[in-house]
């Protein structure tokens, strides 16, 4: 049996979690440059202190309906391979230890193309904790 | 603890050892082969002996036995060759570069694994021994110093030569001192003399090395600077604070120093790329069996290290393309009456901002018409589109992928994999490349790039609320047009949904940057739009104007690259922070063109897209321009053939033959009138009624179309009827809802005048069967 630490966060009515050393920062909502022609999940781009980050839009990732125009969403900037992305959600939650041992597939509450993003839930208290493959989330040639 | 000091210093010496050891034989090379022209020059011989000592010496301390051994056998042959006791010869030259090359694979050894590995220099040695007792060449070579007083004008031919006879009767003495005591030199100017007989090699002093990867993390911190200097400065104007404004404006100077200093650190002169091609040239000239002679002009122009590394392969490419297919072998060059030896020229020199590069041949140049029907062949044009290609069009398809024209496959070049590999590299670092040929006279491929790409001056454009960036590199002129631009006489002519611009004559096709980027455009103010803002670019050959809703402000930007999810967008060149932090898109002006159409794609990139385009029956809509005949006909010619549209008065019509031509830019211009080559009837013009005129550009060759009226644009290619008459009617197609004849402009010319291309070797016209 093992640990690990998972950042979570709300996108919709889901709770995702990534491992913490996936994540670099997390920074509330920051002015985006659109980028016309992009892919839709394209939320635009940031200035992250003098880098240029592309910032990915989990809402429509995961086939959920769009954010009210008034609320403003978080960016949580996860490493990758090619460099920085931030993914954009809805709200930041807290760090949790979460255990091999509460871990399972992919239930069969989660359909739709979110399913290619996510590795499997755990089983919380109160609720699940879908564990978002992060690689897949950042990677716009996967549907 | 000391021990591992010691390591430490000692890896410091080898690596110090192996980058000076790596220069001086690039430098050797070089040196090598100008020694083959100049057999005789001391200071070369001197300068080479130097460099293969100081490899030897050092070798020797490090404990090099392979390195040390052989360089010390080159020393001997060299320091024979220096005294003048040898001559050199072109086997002695061969076996010294072979010497070169040894030691550079020793020393890439050692640089790899640490050790020299156990090389066999065996056969490399004997032949240097074997050298060493070669007959003693004419020691006559003792005057050098006299010849460079003489050109210097420090003393007279006639001294020297009463110096060299009292050597020749027993002096020992120097001949520099013995024109000293004679009075007939001045002792500094022997000295002087002296020195640049030595060469100059001594900047040691006064430089020293840097780890490149200090530099680049220099650069960085720069760009870094330079952006925020861009942000206080805005900041700062908003605030009314004079002491904030001083400061940020000395911030703003110093930056800019700063920047222009760090940049400086970086450059390196171009000869650093150019000095390996020396000895490219002159083993691939022996191996092809030519003689080619190499010139180098602006050798010492500078541009940044990253990008000198990026222009490297490819201009080496190029150099060996222009020696194994450009420059022909002795005996073709004797039977087309040119000198044995051929002349490959490297020029470069800064303009506009860019470094410029030039390699020209005066080799056998590109021929067209082997070109075109390679690039049929190959399915990489239609031979119908070839046909209405201008030559110079023709002969920029070596560039497109998978085009070669090596006759046969040698081991020097034509692998197939070339021009386009070639043309990508340069486009790569936001250059461009070009090529012009004169068929028997020669080939001259330019290249032109940036001469940094970390930081570059941008134009800030506004579209759609959002700010773009375009390089200026692309940019050719702003237009501003009151209003909407349109209907004002000469704006914006707005047919049948392409829009044109009609600017000092010439034809500029019109992008709305809201559309092509799939905007919605702004609504404008209820009293419509105060003006129109057309940003003119250039791509490749062609301009095209860009319709912004704001021109803002020209600024240095600093180039970041896209993420992965956004590499597809050919669109965007990177992106930039802009001076209040946010981030600005920054615009490809070439695939802006290409995506909307005005700049051809024929000369694009991708092999892939280029097939597809060919696969799919329906051919992309080519824009015509429509003109009417004095019968109210109709007929339609390819707008890209079409330079310019002109009025002209009756009276500056002249006759030559039986042609008619008028004066135009400083050349004669022949005149076609399509109405009465097509029969068409109407009413005889007005007299004080200008002719108009439609200036067409084909293979070379330009002629005036004079119409009766031009009517129109259409972008529309329909069902054509396709069937040739001997009028070089292509066919008819419905344009606009009317029947419009298709002309082949140069069919028909032909069927009046069938010399009147013969001027110049041309296509075959059976391409278009």
């Amino acid at each position: 049996m093992s640990t690990s630490q998972l950042s979570t966060f709300s996108v919709d009515r889901y709770r995702f979690g990534i491992p913490v050393e996936a994540v670099q920062e997390v920074l509330r909502y920051q002015p985006m440059t659109r980028v016309p022609l992009a892919p839709d999940a394209v939320g635009g781009l940031i200035n992250l202190r003098g880098q240029v980050i592309t910032a990915i839009d989990l809402r429509h990732r995961l086939g959920l309906p769009p954010r009210a125009a008034d609320e403003l969403p978080v960016n949580v900037v996860v490493r990758t391979p090619d460099g920085a992305v931030s993914l954009l959600v809805d709200r930041i939650d807290e760090v949790v230890h979460a255990s091999s041992e509460d871990f399972e597939p992919p239930p069969d509450t989660v359909t739709g193309p979110s399913r290619e993003l996510v590795l499997g839930a755990y089983k919380l208290p109160g609720h699940l904790l879908l564990a978002l493959d992060v690689p897949r989330a950042v990677d716009l040639a996967l549907a | 603890m000391d021990q591992m000091d010691q390591m430490d210093e000692m890896d410091e010496i080898v690596g110090e050892f192996l980058v000076e050891s790596h220069e001086n034989l690039d430098q050797l090379d070089s040196d090598l082969v100008a020694l083959e022209q100049d057999p005789g020059s001391r200071a070369l011989l001197g300068s080479v002996f130097r460099t293969i000592h100081t490899i030897k010496g050092t070798s020797g301390f490090l404990g090099y036995t392979a390195l040390e051994s052989v360089t010390h056998v080159g020393e001997n042959l060299l320091s024979l060759l220096r005294d003048g006791q040898l001559a050199l010869t072109p086997p002695i030259t061969s076996t010294l570069l072979e010497l070169v090359d040894a030691v550079r694979l020793l020393l890439a050894s050692i640089e790899a694994t640490g050790s020299e590995g156990t090389p066999d220099h065996g056969p490399l040695v004997a032949r240097l021994t074997a050298l060493l007792t070669a007959d003693p060449a004419d020691p006559a070579d003792g005057q050098r110093i006299g010849e460079v007083l003489v050109e210097a004008g420090s003393t007279r031919p006639d001294d020297v030569a009463l110096a060299v006879l009292e050597q020749q009767v027993g002096d020992p003495r120097p001949l520099g001192e013995i024109l000293v005591e004679h009075g007939s030199a001045a002792a500094p100017d022997v000295a002087d003399a002296l020195e640049a007989q030595a060469g100059k090699r001594g900047a040691a002093d006064s430089s020293i090395r840097v780890d490149v990867d200090l530099l680049d993390s220099l650069m960085r911190l720069v760009g870094e600077l330079v952006l925020t200097r861009n942000q206080i400065v805005q900041h700062a104007g908003d605030v009314a604070d004079q002491d904030l404004l001083r400061a940020s404006q000395r911030l703003n100077l110093i930056a800019s120093e700063l920047q222009e200093g760090v940049m400086k650190t970086r450059m390196q002169p171009i000869d650093h790329v150019w000095s390996k091609l020396t000895r490219v040239v002159r083993d691939l000239g022996l191996a092809c069996g030519k003689q080619v002679r190499l010139e180098m002009e602006g050798r010492d122009t500078e541009l940044d290290r990253t990008i000198l590394e990026a222009v490297k392969d490819p201009l080496t490419h190029l150099v060996r393309n222009a020696v194994d297919h450009g420059i022909e072998s002795a005996d073709a060059r004797r039977r087309a009456g040119k000198s044995e030896q051929g002349v490959l020229l490297l020029r470069a020199f800064h303009a506009g901002g860019q470094v410029n590069i030039e390699i020209v041949d005066d080799g056998a140049g590109i021929d067209p018409q082997r070109v075109g029907a390679k690039a049929v062949e190959r399915g990489l044009v239609s031979a119908d589109e070839l046909s209405r290609m201008s030559e110079r069009e023709i002969v920029q398809l070596i560039f497109l992928p998978g085009f070669s024209t090596a006759a046969a496959v040698t081991n020097v070049s034509g692998r197939g994999v070339g021009m386009d590999v070639v043309k990508t590299n340069i486009e790569q670092i936001g250059g461009t490349v070009d090529v012009q040929s004169v068929v028997g006279g020669g080939s001259t491929f330019r290249i032109k790039i940036p001469l940094t790409l970390a930081i570059i001056p941008a134009l800030t454009v506004r579209c759609a609320g959002d700010r773009y960036a375009i390089p200026q590199v692309a940019l050719v002129e702003l237009v501003r047009l009151e209003g909407d631009g349109e209907g004002t006489g000469k704006g914006i002519e707005h047919l049948s949904g392409v829009p044109v611009l009609r600017l000092r004559g010439s034809l500029l096709p019109l992008v709305r940057l809201d559309a092509e980027l799939g905007v919605p455009p702004v609504a404008p103010s209820a009293d419509g739009p105060r003006a129109t803002f057309i940003v003119v670019l250039q791509a490749e050959e062609r301009q095209f104007g860009l319709v912004v809703d704001e021109v803002l402000d020209t600024e240095e930007i600093v180039v970041k690259p896209l993420g992965p999810q956004l590499k597809k967008l050919a669109v965007y060149a990177g992106a930039t922070i802009l001076g209040d932090g946010r981030v600005a898109l920054i615009l490809d002006a070439l695939a802006l063109g290409q995506q909307s159409g005005v700049v051809h794609a024929s000369r694009g990139r991708a092999l892939a897209e280029r097939l597809a385009e060919l696969a799919e029956p329906p051919r992309p809509a080519e824009p015509l321009l429509v003109v009417g005949l004095a019968d109210g006909r109709r007929l339609a010619v390819p707008l890209a053939m079409v330079t310019r549209l002109e009025e002209f008065d009756v009276g500056a019509v002249e006759r030559v033959g039986s042609r008619q031509v008028v004066q135009y830019r400083d050349e004669i211009l022949p005149l076609f009138d399509l109405s009465s080559y097509l029969g068409a009837i109407g009413e005889q013009p007005e007299p004080g009624v200008p002719l108009q005129v439609v200036v067409y550009s084909e293979q070379g060759r330009s002629v005036g179309l004079v119409v009766e009226r031009i009517l129109d644009i259409a972008e529309q290619v329909l069902t054509t009827r396709s069937d040739l008459d001997e009028h070089g009617l292509l066919g008819s197609a419905v344009v606009q809802d009317r029947i419009t004849e298709l002309l082949d402009v140069r069919q028909a010319i032909l069927g009046v005048d069938p010399y009147f291309y013969d001027e110049r070797p041309l296509l075959g016209s059976g391409a278009r069967a």
